[in-house]
């Protein structure tokens, strides 16, 4: 069967994108007090900027009136190495050297300017009082049933009363319970290892901690209905009576 | 002032339909206005274990269902005329009933009788938690044994939540009421003791009743036990919880294990007739 003769094979072109990282100096006006405060973190910092790639966004400082090619003289001068300028029409780049390069993203009239130019009227009232941190505990003073779940993401549960075979508790922290702990515990959905169980009367169904969990099979029974306290060490759980 | 009383327990075959009809007898001879109501739609018992199974026309889901009056379908007692039935269907499953219906019925009752006892169907779907909606007081029947126990916990977490009274943030009396009680059996370990129960469901006790062929015999002949051996053990324990929830200060009784003499020792076991 003939075959029509295939065109000289030409490698296949591989075109993928990438993304990079570089960083973006805006030098706003006044000028020197910017150039101060750059060289001021350049004395803190030194290795901060080295060998980093560096687009000078020039939007505000050409509006200012600052010259492109002085400004981007003024940070070479300072060991920054700069890779391209941003902010600018092509008009304005035209006759520099950074003219003909690809438009980086950021036009002037790209700006966020979301009220349009208009002043914001700063309301001149106290700052809001400071959030009251979070409730991280929750108390139960009734028994917990078989059935009934209490799930607390956020700290510690205690409990005042038993909590019943078919029963769980679910906790941040550490899970308490002044009472007998029949049903499942399983502490430190938050707070990890270090979370702990303790209970009046142990006789759990089940015992976790961080995700480790243990039952009844692997426990000795020499515990059952003592005072105790599970923790977690080396992902090992511990089931200790308290004294 | 009437009170709904819901019989409950979770688990089936405990002694629910037993207790509410006992219970019932026992408050209606003390002179108590009382209707009992089966909720048990499509597995009814409470008309045979009343007696009353051949006088059945009109029932609960009628009444729900507004296919007939309240009054058609209360049968009243023959031997206590205080205590009257409102039987469950047959022929219909759960789902016939309500909460809008249930509610109106109850309302209703509550306006003619002193005590509406709702004989709770066993389980916890709508059956059981329509019978447990309206009510101001449960009774919780357990077996002294722990997967009945268990399920009563579960109930007794339902009744927390779940009825309207509790939704409100008013108090919801619970009590419990142990029946098949074995004081042998318990003594040998073989079952729990009433302090693991009481421990375990943390609510108040209102009565022990022994495991007894007097309740047997009283449900075979469809008379409730405080009518058909008013002076056995288990009558009297539930005449007992009748009256404590009158208010009356009565001592709980923990049934014993009794003496027997060396003959029934030697005979103990009884040729089946």
């Amino acid at each position: 069967m003939p075959v029509t003769a295939a065109a000289p094979a030409l490698p296949q072109l591989r075109i993928r994108g990438r993304s990079f990282m570089c960083l973006i100096l805006a030098p706003e006006p006044p000028l020197d007090a910017w150039f101060q405060a750059l060289d001021e973190q350049l004395r803190r910092a030194a290795s901060y900027f080295v060998n980093k790639p560096i687009v000078v966004n020039l939007a505000v400082a050409q509006e200012a009136g600052g010259k492109l090619d002085e400004i981007v003289a003024a940070l070479e001068a300072r060991g920054l190495y700069i890779i391209a300028v941003e902010g600018l029409t092509p008009d304005e780049l035209a006759g520099t050297r950074w003219a003909g390069l690809p438009d980086l993203r950021q036009k002037p009239q790209d700006r966020e300017d979301p009220v349009g130019g208009k002043v914001i009227d700063i309301p001149d009232d106290p700052l809001p009082a400071p959030n009251v941190p979070a409730v991280t505990s929750l108390l139960i003073d009734r028994p917990v049933r078989s059935g009934q779940s209490i799930i607390f993401e956020d700290g510690d549960v205690t409990i005042i009363g038993p909590v019943s075979s078919g029963a769980e508790v679910i906790a941040g922290g550490s899970i308490h319970i002044y009472g007998a702990l029949r049903g499942r515990a399983i502490a430190g959905l938050r707070a990890g290892a270090n979370a702990r169980i303790f209970c009046h009367k142990f006789g759990a169904e089940l015992v976790a901690i961080d995700g480790v969990y243990d039952t009844p099979e692997s426990w000795s029974a020499a515990f059952n209905n003592r005072a105790a306290q599970v923790r977690l060490e080396d992902g090992v759980l511990n089931i200790a009576p308290l004294a | 002032m009437s009170k709904v009383v819901v019989v409950t327990s979770g688990k089936g075959g405990v002694g629910k339909t037993t207790t509410s009809a006992s219970l019932g007898a026992a408050l209606a001879q003390a002179g108590q206005n009382v209707v009992v109501v089966d909720f048990d739609v499509g597995l009814r018992n409470l008309d045979l274990v009343l007696g009353a199974e051949r006088r059945v026309v009109f029932d609960l889901v009628n009444v729900v269902q507004g296919d007939a009056k309240l009054a058609q379908a209360l049968i009243k007692d023959k031997r206590v005329d205080t205590l009257s039935l409102l039987a469950a269907s047959q022929t219909r499953d759960k789902d016939a009933l309500t909460e809008e219906g249930v509610k109106a019925v109850i309302d209703e009752l509550r306006t003619k009788f002193d005590w509406i006892i709702c004989d709770s169907p066993a389980g916890i779907e709508k059956g059981a938690m329509l019978a447990m909606r309206f009510a101001d007081v449960a009774v919780v029947v357990t077996n002294p044994e722990v997967s009945s126990v268990r399920d009563s916990d579960r109930i007794i977490g339902m009744l927390d939540s779940k009825t309207v009274r509790a939704e409100n943030g008013e108090t919801f009396e619970k009590h419990l009421i142990l029946t098949r009680f074995n004081p042998v059996r318990a003594a040998k370990g073989e079952m729990l003791g009433v302090d693991d129960v009481l421990e375990i469901l943390a609510i108040p006790l209102l009565s022990i009743v022994p495991e007894s062929p007097d309740v047997l015999n009283a449900s075979n002949v469809g008379c409730p036990v405080t009518l058909n051996s008013p002076g056995s053990a288990a009558a009297k324990a539930y005449t007992d919880a009748a009256k404590r929830l009158l208010g009356e200060k009565v001592e709980i009784t923990t049934p014993t294990e009794e003496k027997q003499g060396l003959f029934s020792r030697l005979f103990g076991r009884k040729a089946v007739a």
